[in-house]
């Protein structure tokens, strides 16, 4: 099982196992971290799974498409590394990945 | 609707009652007990805990599963595609690691709000300090009663709903859909994309008419007659017809009669809360909260789908609003309440629904809308719709266009009044028009 490296709002640094094929939104909220809220489920259509991805894994992860760079602008907080982790599949290619929760709009 | 059998609850509450015993926590009172384990309940007790409460927590549901997200019922999980482990709003080991008290397949029937007591089915007693009532909504029934009785008849409402109906569709070729509102609508894409003959009825000239401009509902009822869906519109239904107790038809008002294997309804909601309106808490169409989510009773809040509130973006109206949104913002501003952090209701509505490959997200309210623009043409299947109210831009409609949801939010916020021109020109950002103060 790959890993994933999670940050949350106040910096605090948890490792845990992840399952491919979920989302790393499904990942995050499975382990029991509260402050991610995705709202609508996963279907793209609320912005309220924003994340910071670490910018070492970038490249591998890859920039949003058009509709979610479009949502994520609802956020004061978008940076060039954000996405919204409804949106990333993982997989055993991103084994240690690193997202921080972006902060509360 | 809950369609549990008596003997399934009792065996639930007999087994936590057991559990609780021998941990020695104790399921007949709580600080704060919370009653419906639906969106806005589970949000309450996740947002209460967050903000570091360490009160006794109970989350009283009438269902027999962990709390879930419902709008994949219509969408995702009917159609097969989404399992329902994906739904759950949070895992099992969430809810004991946060000490949250989970009382599942446990309906309270009566509430004693001068003793501070709930009841449940077999008459027995939970103690509360707080009260929060997450009832949120039971399906409307056909009028005549007529679906009583019937098997093949179906609301989407729960998990135990859908998972009757997707038994039942195997053997189902022509599905008649009551009501052309968002579930009704979702459900047909999703059974027209199966293969099955489906015509939705609906009372009105228009498919939903109660919330979005004419523009949207033609280009809705476009979207599914291509897809083969087909419709009676401005058509009141009479009755269901059924032999050996199961749906044949329904029979319409003009006399006709269509033919199903299967009849969604799908009119609405009726908000549930009997039991605080036979306390003698203030409830109309759903239970009267002030901005802090309190009912007329200072230690009984009431949030989400039942609860009728004065809102700030539907001109002060009285209204009760059905989304994911409005539930979750509640239990986060009854959380603070509650915890003694200042908090009032003032979230901007939103709200969304998928339908083949076309997402709809709106933001804002359009009632009482006095004009409206569109943004782009429907045939290019993406286009918004922007209403207006006195000149003020007070909600959008945007058809696979994030963007302009995105940005309305903020002209919304912004109360801006920008012009039809401005607002109709797609090369135009709305973000452009946001008043710059
Ligand atoms: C099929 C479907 C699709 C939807 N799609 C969308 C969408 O795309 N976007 C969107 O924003 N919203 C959507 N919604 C609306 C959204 O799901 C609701 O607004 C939200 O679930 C409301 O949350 P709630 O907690 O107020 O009520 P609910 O989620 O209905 O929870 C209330 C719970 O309380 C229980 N209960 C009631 N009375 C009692 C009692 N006396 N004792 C114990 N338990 C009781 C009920 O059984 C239920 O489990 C959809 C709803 C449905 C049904
Ligand atoms: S959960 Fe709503 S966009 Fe990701």
């Amino acid at each position: 099982m790959p890993k994933l490296t999670v940050v949350t709002r106040e910096g605090q640094e948890s490792t845990v196992e992840a399952e491919s094929g979920l989302t790393v939104m499904e990942n995050i909220r499975d382990n029991d971290f509260d402050e991610l809220l995705a709202l609508c489920g996963g279907s793209l259509s609320c912005a309220t799974c924003h994340v910071h991805v670490d910018e070492a894994w970038m490249a591998k992860v890859g920039a949003p498409n058009d509709d979610e760079d479009d949502l994520l602008e609802s956020s004061d907080y978008k940076m060039a590394n954000s996405r919204l982790s409804c949106q990333i599949e993982m997989t055993d290619e991103l084994d240690g990945l690193k997202v921080r929760i972006a902060p509360e709009d | 609707m809950s369609g549990l059998g008596q003997e399934r609850r009792l065996t639930a509450r007999t087994r936590a009652k057991r559990e609780a015993s021998t941990i020695s926590a104790e399921l007949d009172q709580f600080d704060i007990a919370i009653v419906g384990a639906g969106h806005a309940g589970a949000q309450a007790a996740i947002a209460l805990r967050g903000q570091g409460y360490e009160g006794r927590i109970g989350l009283i549901g009438d269902e027999p599963d962990l709390p879930y997200e419902r709008p994949p019922l219509s969408k995702e999980y009917l159609a097969g595609e989404k399992p329902f482990e994906r739904m759950l709003l949070r895992k099992e080991s969430f809810w004991e690691e946060r000490d949250i008290r989970l009382l599942p397949s446990t309906r309270i029937e009566r509430v004693d709000a001068r003793t501070h007591e709930l009841f449940d089915a077999e008459g027995e007693s939970i103690r509360y300090g707080k009260l929060i009532w997450a009832g949120g909504g039971e399906p409307r029934r056909m009028p005549c009663g007529s679906d009583a009785g019937l098997s093949g008849v179906h609301a989407i409402r729960t998990h135990a709903d859908v998972q009757l109906l997707r038994k039942e569709l195997a053997a189902a070729d022509r599905i008649v859909v009551v009501g052309g509102g968002y579930i009704g609508l979702e459900a047909a894409a999703v059974l027209t994309r199966l293969g099955k003959h489906v015509t939705v009825v609906e009372a009105a000239t228009r498919l939903l008419s109660r919330v979005c401009g004419a523009p949207i509902s033609d280009f809705y009822e476009r979207l599914h007659r291509a897809a083969g869906v087909e419709f009676r519109l401005n058509t009141m239904t009479d009755c269901l017809e059924g032999e050996d107790h199961h749906v044949r038809g329904v029979r319409l008002s003009c006399g006709e009669s269509l033919p199903a294997d299967l009849v969604i309804i799908g009119i609405g909601i009726v908000p549930s809360i009997e039991p605080l309106t036979a306390a003698g808490i203030d409830t109309a169409n759903g239970v009267r909260v002030d901005a802090q989510c309190r009912t007329s009773d200072p230690d009984i809040f009431a949030i989400g789908d039942c609860a009728l509130h004065v809102n700030a973006w539907a001109d002060s109206a009285e209204i009760r609003l059905e989304s994911v949104q409005n539930a979750n913002d509640m239990a986060k501003v009854a959380a603070q309440v509650i915890t003694g952090t200042p908090a009032h209701y003032d979230a901007l509505p939103w709200f969304w629904s998928n339908q083949y490959d076309v997402k709809l997200q709106t933001a804002g309210l359009s009632m009482g809308y006095d004009d409206h623009v569109l943004r782009g043409s429907p045939d290019e299947g993406s286009f918004s719709m922007a209403y207006l109210k006195a000149g003020r831009i007070v909600a959008l409609d945007a058809v696979n266009r994030p963007a302009d949801f995105v940005q309305a939010q903020k002209l919304i916020r912004a109360r801006a009044s920008p012009s039809l021109a401005a607002l109709a020109d797609i090369e135009m950002p709305l973000k452009t028009l946001i008043p710059t103060s």
